[in-house]
């Protein structure tokens, strides 16, 4: 299993990526954004989480641009498993990738704590080893997380079961830390191979750090 | 020739800004204020000296990267 990791000037969340899916027994690759290939053996590619560009014009919009994301377009369309953490959410989403866009926070607070997530659909690569319902405990650090997305668009992500992830509180009741439609935290496209979620699943890999939530979710990835 | 563009959030998505800004305006008493939009204005100074030309360029900046059209609106002035 071969997980190759995007970084952009400004990317900060690669090493602990690196470190989540090495701690699964991953291979893993750091790919600077200049590159206009990925490595012919990746499994998994994950955006990885920051401020790539200093979320210079909207955080996502300079990424899109890079030598890179050519060859991360072509690597999804032929069915390549992509990831999309936080402001690698905002770069698929920026990038056409996912559906929706992410836009300031509603509090217009920058937030960083951890969050519950409700599994909402685990017909997916990403969350089969959680069960619909299930409950984790993720961290959320992000300033731009509201997710939105017109209401034809929402209706789609429904029927196509789409909708990852949502935030609750401990008891799975509908808790929304940021104004995202339905409270929605993680998308998917259409053909399931694309996945975003604002939430970061790689900082919660040790219940020392208050949480290893993470690691059921990252697992998914690396069983075919 | 300069093109002046203004982007803002589409009328159907809510703006927080905006509501934060009326609500500092509603504190302060300024009284009338019905809705506030908070946007951003993009300068670009343009070699370019047809208008035509130049408002079809910038257009297209407008579409591939100044705005994402999921959430926001356009507005290009040439001067």
């Amino acid at each position: 299993m071969k997980v190759s990791i995007l970084q952009f000037p400004g990317t900060n969340c690669d090493y602990d990526t690196q470190y989540a899916f090495e701690k699964l027994g991953a291979q893993t690759e750091i790919i600077w954004h200049k590159s206009e290939t990925i490595p012919a053996d990746t499994d998994l590619l994950v955006v990885a989480g920051g401020f790539s560009y200093g979320d210079y014009l909207r955080s996502g919009a300079i990424a899109k641009f890079s030598p890179v994301m050519k060859a991360v377009s072509a690597y999804a369309s032929n069915g390549g498993k992509v990831l999309g953490i936080c402001n690698g959410f905002q770069v698929l989403t920026e990038a056409g990738l996912l559906p929706g866009a992410l836009k300031r926070n509603d509090g217009l607070h920058f937030i960083s704590k951890h969050h519950m997530l409700k599994v909402e659909n685990n017909d997916n690569n990403f969350l089969k080893k959680l069960d619909n319902g299930d409950l984790v405990n993720i961290p959320i650090a992000h300033h731009d997380g509201n997710y939105f997305i017109d209401q034809d668009g929402l209706k789609e992500l429904y029927a196509n079961k789409q909708v990852l992830l949502t935030y609750c509180d401990e008891k799975g009741s509908v808790k929304n830390p940021n104004g995202s439609v339905d409270s929605i935290a993680g998308v998917c496209n259409k053909e399931k191979n694309v996945f975003g979620l604002m939430p970061h699943p790689e900082r919660a890999m040790e219940l020392v750090l208050g949480s290893d939530d993470g690691l059921k979710m990252l697992q998914g990835f690396l069983e075919s | 020739m300069k093109a002046i563009v203004n982007v803002s959030l589409k009328a159907g998505v809510l703006d927080s800004q905006g509501k934060a800004v009326h609500h500092a305006l509603d504190s302060l008493h300024f009284e009338g204020v019905k809705d506030v939009r908070v946007g951003k204005q993009i300068v670009l100074q343009l070699d370019e000296t047809d208008k035509d030309k130049a408002m079809q360029e910038v257009t297209k900046m407008c579409e591939e990267i100044l705005a994402n059209t999921v959430i926001e609106d356009y507005e290009i002035e040439l001067v």
